[in-house]
């Protein structure tokens, strides 16, 4: 190799070292695939963890973090999927399959069905709306507001003596009204005793809109109706309930009339202290013969 | 929504100073119109801060409780406040003041000249905690994430508090002080603590040179970094408990020493003790070795937080029926956190057994529990069973049930037991949480009636 040659060599190993000196070549993608280094596979012999069991609130993915401790007290305050780290531009493994198993347990509490003994082992009385099947349910909203004939037969028995009427209704979550609702239900029924309010039997309606209560305000005249329902799932949890009070529902009543408390589940508000909860909120309904925007503040 | 504002007001009696603060505390729901409320103190702000008055002592052991009044009610016409305008505060008497003889006294005095709901209120742990807040410590700490331990240093005691990322992890007092020894401008000694006196034989009216002197703050010094790092405290020193120090916080200090740590201007005897000698070997020590904080309020800490972390709110979803507030003074019995779950008749003896505050002899009480994040009605039902069985006697001697539980169950919790017990006076309130033989006071309902301010406290006086 002559003196040339061999300056010819380092001159182009220069120009490999220092690209942006010759700005014709190629830019280098971020990261070259000969430098990949697939993470490494440790084999379990035991069974997987239960993925969708972890606490996001715990959890904290970003690799060499400046101030680890400091994100995880902000990240307890919140169920959002924050400090997940990333692989290259990408989520990691663990937080993509997490994603997709909440959203398939939110998808399946939607289309999943309260047990059909659920009504008779809590001694609630079944009634549905007119919708026919879950599909129907999803479609049609204003089918999942209205009784047929024969239903209304039974609410109408049922109800007619009651002052304050109180339902169950699976709405967009079947999980969150086994979970919830017969706590929730005796919670209220013991502080509405307290209060001096006696409730009758609850209906347990199938395929059930928020408005069906106003429907039930018509057939029976009651002077309230306090609806426990599944509320549409998110990817936090799929057992979120609420509970939708309406003083002296009708049909055609202003949704701005209606007292809503939400949230009601194991990471929200305990079903038992929101019973509770909701118990003097309908005391204080009666007294002041209102709900919703109508309803005051005032000390009791 | 504006919220409710409350007048609070704080009075510290230390062993050199007696000092007055008027702050306002904000009361707001911060839940949303569609969830159930949260009601939380939202801001507090300082009205007034009073003069820095020395405590007016008739003797080493006596407090001239007239000298107090004159201090204090001058100060409420210059704040101008009437003391029908304070809803809430507290009264302390702080480090070695309250161990005098008329502390209880001079308490009940001032309860009266400050409010309806003030409490009268002392105790070493709480007094720590109050600094640790008062001084900004705890804020520190919450904001920069990181590890805090606040010297508090008065007259007679040096309150210890260690905050992790704005927690409060422990608390420790010390007989540390800047006015063990009193001494004259000449050197003369007027005064020997008798926590010093073990250690120094000095006689009274004997004049000692500066070496003399630098040997007594040198040995109070090596008292505050034994005291932080793990070592055993020489005899006499450990008011309350060693406090454990993990890890290494960042030193911060507060109390009337704290602004004479790095002062130059000063004669050494301008207050006529210890107090800028103590401070200066304190700069000279390891404690200020690297890097340490110069709180954000020194003197005036313990007051504030008197005035404005005192109090704390109940949970939102409480119970309370047929009840007279202010309640004051209520000592505390708790039950094991797994003795809660148990059947209703155990639940029921396990209280009984507990303390003798629940007999037919007891005054009223309370009866704290940990409770359960998301208890089943069953469980509910099953532990009120218990309570209202084990409570029974002090129900039936005119006794108010008072329960105060932890997890968010109170109003449930109270609406099963006001079944059991229809007629008694019943609270029932979450949100808190109570140590064994700590003592409780509960104020008048605020923010529409739904939530009760209460003061948790180590040590109950009068």
């Amino acid at each position: 190799m002559n003196q040339d040659e061999l300056k010819k060599i380092v001159a182009q190993m220069l120009s490999e070292l220092h690209p942006q000196e010759t700005p014709s070549s190629v830019p280098e993608p971020p990261v070259k695939a000969g430098e990949y280094k697939p993470s490494q596979i440790i084999v379990q012999e035991e069974a997987l963890q239960d993925i969708s069991k972890v606490d996001l609130r715990q959890q904290y993915l970003v690799e060499n973090p400046h101030n680890a401790a400091a994100f995880q007290s902000l990240r307890a305050k919140t169920p959002a999927r924050l400090g997940v780290g990333r692989a290259g531009t990408r989520y990691k493994t663990s937080t993509l399959l997490r994603f997709r198993a909440d959203h398939a347990a939110a998808q399946d509490s939607v289309f999943s069905m309260v047990p059909d003994d659920f009504a008779k082992a809590h001694g609630l009385i079944p009634v549905q709306t007119k919708c026919t099947d879950k599909d129907e349910y999803l479609t049609r909203p204003d089918l999942g507001r209205r009784f047929d004939e024969n239903n209304q037969k039974v609410i109408v028995e049922v109800c007619k003596q009651q002052r304050v009427v109180l339902v169950i209704g699976d709405g967009l979550s079947s999980a969150a009204i086994t979970a919830n609702a017969p706590d929730c239900a005796a919670a209220i029924r013991q502080g509405l005793k307290n209060y001096g309010i006696e409730l009758g039997k609850s209906l347990y309606i199938k395929f059930c809109r928020v408005g069906a209560s106003d429907h039930i305000g018509d057939l029976t005249g009651c002077e309230l109706v306090c609806m426990l329902v599944g509320e549409r799932p998110g990817l936090v949890t799929n057992e979120s309930m609420s509970a939708y009070i309406t003083y002296k529902p009708y049909c055609g009543i202003s949704e701005s009339k209606r007292t809503v408390v939400s949230n009601i589940h194991k990471q929200g508000v305990s079903a038992v202290e929101a019973g509770a909860h909701i118990a003097s909120l309908i005391d204080r309904m009666l007294k002041q013969k209102a709900s919703g925007i109508d309803l005051t503040e005032a000390a009791t | 929504m504006s919220g409710e504002q409350l007048l609070s007001v704080g009075i510290d009696i230390g062993t050199t100073t007696t000092q007055l603060v008027f702050s306002r505390l904000t009361v707001q729901n911060e839940g949303t119109p569609f969830s159930v409320p949260h009601f939380a103190i939202t801001e507090k702000e300082i009205l007034y801060s009073s003069k820095i008055h020395f405590t007016p002592l008739l003797s080493d052991t006596v407090i001239v409780t007239a000298g107090v009044a004159q201090i204090v009610v001058p100060e409420h016409a210059a704040a101008g406040m009437a003391k029908a305008d304070v809803q809430i505060g507290a009264v302390f008497i702080t480090g070695g003041t309250a161990r005098k003889e008329n502390a209880a006294e001079v308490l009940s005095t001032l309860s009266g000249y400050a409010g309806d709901f003030v409490v009268a209120t002392a105790g070493p742990a709480l007094e720590s905690v109050l600094a640790g807040k008062g001084s900004g410590a705890q804020s520190y700490s919450e904001a920069h994430q990181c590890a805090v331990l606040n010297f508090d240093i008065g007259g007679g005691t040096t309150n210890l508090a260690l905050f992790d990322c704005g927690r409060l992890i422990d608390t420790g007092c010390l007989n540390v002080g800047g006015r063990l020894m009193k001494v004259k401008p000449d050197g003369t000694v007027t005064y020997l603590s008798p926590v010093l006196q073990p250690y120094f034989h000095f006689v009274i009216g004997q004049q000692l040179a500066p070496q003399e002197l630098e040997a007594v703050t040198g040995f109070l010094v090596s008292v505050l970094e034994k005291a932080v790092s793990g070592q055993a405290v020489p005899d006499g020193f450990l008011t309350d408990k060693a406090i454990t120090v993990r890890g290494n916080p960042l030193f911060s200090f507060s109390g009337g020493v704290a602004d004479l740590i790095d002062d130059t201007t000063r004669e050494p005897f301008a207050y006529g003790d210890l107090g800028v000698l103590l401070g200066k070997a304190i700069f000279a020590s390891s404690l200020c070795g690297k890097q340490f904080l110069r709180a954000k309020e020194t003197i005036r800490a313990t007051v504030i937080g008197a005035g404005s972390h005192t109090t704390e709110l109940s949970g939102s979803t409480i119970l309370y029926d047929r009840v007279e507030f202010p309640l004051k003074n209520l000592p505390v019995a708790t039950l094991a956190p797994g003795e809660e779950f148990e059947d209703s008749a155990i639940v029921a003896e396990k209280i009984r057994r507990r303390s003798a505050l629940f007999s037919a002899d007891g005054s009223p009480s309370v009866l704290g529990l940990q409770g359960r994040a998301n208890p089943k009605f069953s469980e509910l039902c099953k532990l009120a069973d218990g309570v209202a069985l084990g409570l029974e006697p002090s129900a039936q001697a005119g006794n108010p049930l008072i329960i105060a539980v932890e997890a968010d169950m109170g109003k449930a919790l109270g609406q099963a037991l006001r079944m059991l017990l229809p007629e008694v006076p019943l609270i029932c309130l979450d949100g808190v949480h109570l140590p064994e033989g700590s003592y409780l006071d509960i104020g008048s309902p605020v923010a529409s009636g739904q939530v009760l301010p209460v003061v948790v406290k180590t040590l109950a006086l009068g």
